[in-house]
């Protein structure tokens, strides 16, 4: 059985599914998001490094990294919340700290440690902040698409963590904003509201709003994200489509899992295979493959273990996972 | 890019009814929460109660009787209460819990979230007011009506100073240390800081010093009002000061985060 071929979100299908002209997505599509150099320091360190990141109406942009990796302290400046140190931040072409007046009405925010106040109930804050915009969504009906009327009454103190992260989602898109920023939006949410959540996700990337997230949870990324960017150390240390980050070097599997027996010399392996392979065991038994996948490397490698004398429980090909990949450029060392 | 559907543009809604709507959310969590109803109404009720129906302290009245003389002083009390006490420890809290970050990015702005919580502010004294005085009638207070604007420009010029001092506070100190202290400064200023009583019936240096602080200012300006038809110009100066001081202090060190 194959590792995983379950297919990356397509942009390109994404993009033709809402717009008039059958083009493909990124390009065209207008940016609301521009990062440029970014630079913020705290007490002298510098938790964002010149950080570059680009996000586009109609699609979903994530921001992946570690914690620390400087993603909060990101988004915090494209919200206004904070001034940058170092480069140039624009929202919809507009400075975000002195142009905030033009931006709040545009620009949906839902914090990471949600910002409700404890005292009132879930829908009357809701309602509070609807109030602030000429047109706001129906209140109810977003009530409704997230579920929150089973809560309707209970004051935002006594909310699971999941209810509130609903209430912070709808106060951030009640106002009908062109630019959401979403920091660690399914985090303490059961699967089902987490549907609900990336339902409403797509749903304002096909109404042409721009979405920037940050998560931690891969399979978000994999499933809702246009484009991924892997922050580290304050700064973007790789980017691109889902597919374009797991597949390294176009489309096709991109590597080969094998499980024999531990401890097999991989000089040999490597000097078996085109040049541009790497192999490595990971776990004792467990050797991980990656390169353009094709016939005759397949061959290669089962003819090398034929010259072994090993017979290999399994072989496989597949794709990598994003999490393989995020795991691979950020390290496996807990911090 | 192609417009897709009928989107509806969006707009923030008028500035005088984000802030109307503000000020009410942030009235109506004061008077729904039990602790905040504690300081901000039955604590200034009981020491009115307390100081006219009983002689548990001896008064010099100066002539008056005692719910006329002690009134005017309740009625600061009432001020210090919500503008410092309630204001501080509601804004510490939102400020931990990322509301004043989150409502700084609606249309509201910091400059809305400010206005609004200023008349909620406003909002719960009129309710303040309005029960105490109804109280001191009770107890057979009779004011004067034509004080009226004095009285209210006396608190008008108090809860500035102490609204500035709240957010001070609430912007400088973690959420705990904001709870702690906005309640023992408001105990301090009530017994020894000339609130309810004249600041000359104070202890020693204290009748020197409670007339420089802003409590003491307040119960100054309120007593003036009320027993002799006009705000003294010292208090009105001293609250000013206060205002400006606090204000300064409070614009240069208010951290959002």
């Amino acid at each position: 059985m194959p590792l995983s071929d379950a297919p990356a979100i397509d942009p390109a299908q994404v993009a033709t599914a809402d717009a008039a002209t059958a083009s493909p997505a990124g390009a065209d599509h207008e940016v609301a998001v521009q990062v440029r150099g970014l630079v913020k320091r705290y007490d002298g360190r510098a938790v964002v490094d010149g950080l570059d990141l680009t996000a586009r109406q109609g699609a979903v942009t994530a921001v992946l990294g570690p914690n620390g990796a400087g993603k909060t302290t990101t988004i915090e400046c494209c919200e206004g919340l904070r001034s940058p140190d170092g480069g140039t931040v624009r929202v919809l072409g507009h400075d975000p700290v002195a142009d905030a007046r033009a931006l709040r009405p545009r620009v949906g925010v839902m914090l990471q440690d949600g910002g409700l106040p404890t005292g009132v109930r879930a829908l009357e804050l809701l309602r509070h902040v609807a109030a602030m915009y000429a047109a706001p969504r129906p209140v109810d009906e977003l009530a409704e698409r997230l579920g929150l009327h089973g809560f309707a009454r209970t004051t935002v103190r006594r909310l699971s963590g999941g209810q509130r992260q609903r209430v912070a989602l709808a106060a951030a898109v009640v106002g009908r904003p062109d630019v959401v920023f979403l920091d660690e939006p399914s985090a303490g949410m059961d699967p089902q509201s987490r549907r609900a959540v990336w339902d409403l996700v797509r749903e304002l990337r096909s109404d042409g709003v721009a979405i920037v997230l940050t998560t931690h949870l891969m399979d978000e990324a994999a499933d809702l994200a246009d484009h991924v960017h892997v922050v580290d150390h304050g700064r973007v240390i790789a980017s691109g489509s889902v597919r374009e980050l797991t597949s390294g070097s176009g489309a096709g599997p991109s590597s080969i899992r094998v499980e024999a027996s531990p401890g097999l010399d991989l000089t040999t392996l490597r000097s078996a295979l085109p040049g541009s392979w790497d192999a490595s065991e990971g776990e004792a038994g467990v050797y991980t493959l990656t390169g353009a996948v094709d016939p005759a490397v397949v061959a290669a490698v089962t003819g090398w273990l034929a010259g072994q004398g090993v017979l290999a429980r399994s072989v496989t090909t597949g794709s990598r996972t994003l999490e393989d990949v995020f795991l691979d450029l950020t390290g496996r060392h807990l911090r | 890019m192609s417009a897709p559907t009928a989107r509806v543009e969006p707009a923030a809604a008028p500035v005088a009814r984000r802030i109307a709507a503000q000020a009410s959310f942030e009235t109506r969590a004061i008077l729904r929460n039990g602790e905040q109803l504690l300081v901000t109404i039955v604590l200034p009720v009981l020491v009115l109660f307390a100081l006219v129906r009983t002689s548990f302290i001896d008064l010099d009245t100066h002539g008056f009787s005692r719910v006329d003389f002690v009134t005017p002083g309740v009625l600061a009390l009432a001020v210090m209460s919500t503008a410092f006490t309630s204001q501080a420890i509601a804004t510490a809290f939102d400020r931990r819990n990322g509301v004043l970050r989150l409502m700084a990015t609606t249309p509201l702005g910091r400059s809305g979230l400010l206005a609004g919580k200023v008349l909620g502010v406003l909002a719960v004294e009129v309710v303040q007011v309005v029960v105490i005085c109804g109280v001191a009638v009770a107890l057979g207070w009779r004011p004067e009506l034509g004080a009226l604007p004095a009285v209210v420009g006396a608190g008008l010029l108090g809860t500035a100073a102490f609204t500035a001092l709240a957010l001070l506070l609430a912007g400088t100190l973690r959420a705990e240390g904001v709870l702690a202290v906005a309640n023992l400064v408001l105990v301090l200023l009530t017994v020894g800081g000339g609130v309810l009583l004249p600041a000359q019936q104070l202890a020693g240096p204290l009748s020197h010093v409670a007339v420089l602080l802003p409590s003491g200012a307040l119960g100054e300006a309120m007593r003036g009002a009320l027993l002799y038809g006009a705000v003294p110009p010292f208090s009105v100066v001293v609250l000013l000061a206060w205002t400006a001081a606090l204000g300064a202090g409070a614009a240069r060190l208010f951290r959002w985060h």
